[in-house]
């Protein structure tokens, strides 16, 4: 716990919905950050489609505004007021969005502190959700990470819960680094949990072992860790006990976590919403490999596989891993001979 | 408006009659939303039907529309079938495209109808090039491309506007403008409100039309359709409407200041065209006809499409690849 400050009062925590907890940190951020400037598409005077932003714009006055629907110039304009010396926090509404836009995510801002050899860095931070929820469009169900995760420069984060999500809010407003805090909209709907509002900002790149377990460790991240966590509750009904690490940063990334796991269990799964192809669980996998510690059984990737997201929930459903899949993946994985 | 010209009322009937079969569609799309039969994301267009009712019927079959996630009434217009498309709403086997597109994204080419489109300002470029390939395929298409204000916006749509100029391609660019930009309105999120003005700087006409006037519309598309057929190049047309109900179905409006509904509802384009044929003479029994069929339709569509099969899961991965 943090020391008593004399002059906050504020509670230490606070019951909090997801986006709740987001709309704390950039509460927190805009108070305590003179230069932190926040701005989007309904951002503002509307709270935010999902209303995260909420109340903001009231509270801190034009320091709070909405744009025009032009991704390019929501980003450029973020990269060049931080280049000034502002805080922006801007807002892509759905991580698909930030493709009308990737030059000035990849040319621009991963490139504005390596060549200026750190004179002329470009911290801001974008905030934007994924992920597929029923009924969405083929244009409004992708996950990017890769894509951002293939860009040095950029970094990426990716909080599953309440408390994470202000944490890793308040990790982006104070990094120096371009970040990218990808939210997932079928989290925002979900029940209040305690979080933790005071304390000094937790350094970037945390990692949690969100259940123990000792036959194979699931390295994970985003809201698929809920069906990851039901469906190891499922097989620990069997015997079976999986150990569940929660990637919340997948840049900087944890590896030491997932390796500590695996020399308990040694059997990895990795499982992700996002396609499997060029996923970020192929490079888990990777440096896992690289890394020579010794697994008893190959290791699996589990995600969508390769295919475009279609609108009609039975279709999708039958895309996304469900917890009867990762379920079952993973007891053919422990029960292959070592 | 206000012109003092004859109401042509076999035309007027027929157009009444178009403004009902999107109304009466979107309803039903509304109705089996709320009851879960349609899930996810749907944009509705209650109040914006005679933009696709006046441009569509100065469309060739060949010619191609580019529409976006609010483009039911574009669809039908062009003639795609209702069932088909409540289907794909439904996500049914029967829908137009098996329940891969969806509300906001569905596609029917064979009916001139190239696709709705949920990037905002996405469908421009596209449009360009249908009517680049116009320019060799000797087929004399040309394409339409419809979005809202708040897509003029876009990066990508000002790049189309100039491609199109600049080669003198047969597009129609035609903006709906009602007024908002999901919960913004686009007053705040430009200095120049009067959007058909952009046209002058890229070179092409530019054009502010009543929007809730299916003739009105029609005349305008007919002179920027005439253009492009003739190589003259692209026309910005900037219709003037306002959405009777939310952004999306569950939107809770409170953008809107009090009294803006109430007021669009006594300018939008059903009230307005019954009145006027009243007034020239049109009797009840036929303006009631005229909706009374469209709901006939409407509702066996609705019928036909929730009959069928829930889209099987086994086969969506298919078509990914040739
Ligand atoms: C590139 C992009 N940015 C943002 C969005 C989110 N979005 C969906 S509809 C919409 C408003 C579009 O307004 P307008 O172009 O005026 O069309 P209308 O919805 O009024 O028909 C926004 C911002 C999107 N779909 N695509």
């Amino acid at each position: 716990m943090p020391e008593a400050t004399t002059t906050a009062p504020a509670p230490a925590a606070l019951s909090l919905k997801y986006g709740e907890a987001i709309n704390a940190a950039l509460v927190r951020l805009l108070t305590e950050v003179p230069e932190t400037l926040l701005y989007g598409e309904d951002v503002a005077k509307p709270g935010g489609v999902f209303g995260v932003t909420r109340g903001l714009r009231r509270r801190f006055g034009d320091r709070v505004f909405d744009t025009p629907i032009s991704e390019s110039a929501i980003l450029g304009s973020a990269i060049g007021a931080a280049l000034m010396g502002r805080r922006p926090i801007v807002e892509i509404m759905w991580a698909d969005f930030s493709l009308v836009a990737l030059d000035q995510l990849v040319n621009q801002a991963a490139n504005a502190r390596y060549v200026s050899r750190g004179e002329a860095p470009a911290p801001i931070v974008v905030r934007t959700q994924q992920g597929n929820a029923p009924g969405a469009c083929a244009q409004h169900s992708q996950s990017l990470e890769a894509l951002f995760l293939h860009v040095p420069g950029l970094r990426v984060v990716m909080p599953w819960t309440a408390q994470d999500g202000y944490d890793a809010l308040l990790a982006a407003g104070h990094s120096d680094d371009p970040v990218i805090v990808i939210e997932n909209r079928t989290l925002y709907a979900g029940e209040k949990t305690e979080v933790r509002i005071d304390g000094s900002p937790r350094p970037a790149g945390w990692t949690t072992v969100r259940r123990p377990g000792r036959d194979v460790t699931v390295a994970t991240w985003g809201a698929i860790t809920a069906r990851v966590l039901a469906a190891a509750e499922r097989l620990a009904a069997d015997g079976l006990e999986v150990e569940v690490v929660e990637l919340t940063w997948l840049n900087p990334l944890d590896l030491t976590a997932v390796l500590d796991s695996l020399g308990r269990t040694g059997r990895l799964a990795v499982v992700h919403e996002a396609n499997v192809t060029g996923g970020f669980g192929a490079e888990v996998l990777a440096r896992v490999a690289e890394s020579g510690v010794p697994l008893s059984t190959a290791p699996v990737r589990i995600g969508t596989p390769d295919s475009r997201i279609p609108a009609a929930p039975s279709l999708a459903e039958a895309l996304v891993p469900s917890v009867d899949a990762i379920a079952a993946q993973l007891t053919k994985l422990v029960q292959e001979k070592p | 408006m206000g012109d003092a010209q004859v109401l042509d009322t076999t035309r007027g009937l027929a157009d009444l009659h178009g403004l009902w079969r999107i109304r009466i569609l979107e309803e039903k799309v509304r109705e089996l939303r709320l009851s879960g039969e349609i899930v996810g994301s749907v944009h509705l267009a209650i109040g914006q039907e005679a933009g696709p009712v006046g441009v569509c019927t100065e469309l060739g079959a060949d010619d191609a529309v580019f529409a976006t996630y609010r483009g039911h009434g574009w669809a039908l217009a062009r003639g795609v079938p209702a069932d088909a498309m409540l289907a794909e709403l439904a996500g049914r086997t029967t829908g137009l495209n098996g329940g891969r597109g969806g509300s906001a994204y569905f596609t029917a080419p064979r009916y001139g109808f190239h696709g709705e489109n949920s990037i905002v300002g996405a469908g421009a470029p596209i449009a360009v090039g249908a009517a680049l390939a116009g320019k060799y395929d000797g087929s004399g298409r040309i394409a339409v491309t419809v979005f809202g204000d708040g897509a003029l916006n876009q990066g990508a749509t000002h790049e189309a506007l100039n491609f199109a100029a600049a080669f003198k391609l047969g597009v129609v660019f035609v903006c709906e403008n009602n007024l908002y930009s999901e919960l913004t309105p686009i007053a705040d999120m430009v200095a120049e409100p009067e959007l058909h003005k952009r046209a002058a700087a890229y070179g092409m006409p530019g054009e502010r039309v009543d929007g809730n006037d299916p003739a009105a519309v029609r005349d305008a598309a007919r002179r920027a359709v005439e253009r492009a057929r003739a190589g003259e190049g692209p026309t910005l047309l900037e219709l003037m409407t306002e959405r009777l109900v939310g952004h999306y179905i569950g939107d809770a409006e409170q953008y809107r200041p009090p009294g803006e509904v109430e007021r669009a509802k006594q300018a939008e384009p059903i009230v307005r065209l019954r009145a006027a044929l009243a007034a020239a003479g049109v009797t009840d029994a036929d303006l009631d006809a005229s909706e009374s069929r469209a709901r006939e339709e409407i509702e066996q569509a609705a019928g036909t499409a929730l009959a069928a099969p829930i889209a099987d899961g086994a086969t969506a991965k298919e078509h990914i690849y040739a």
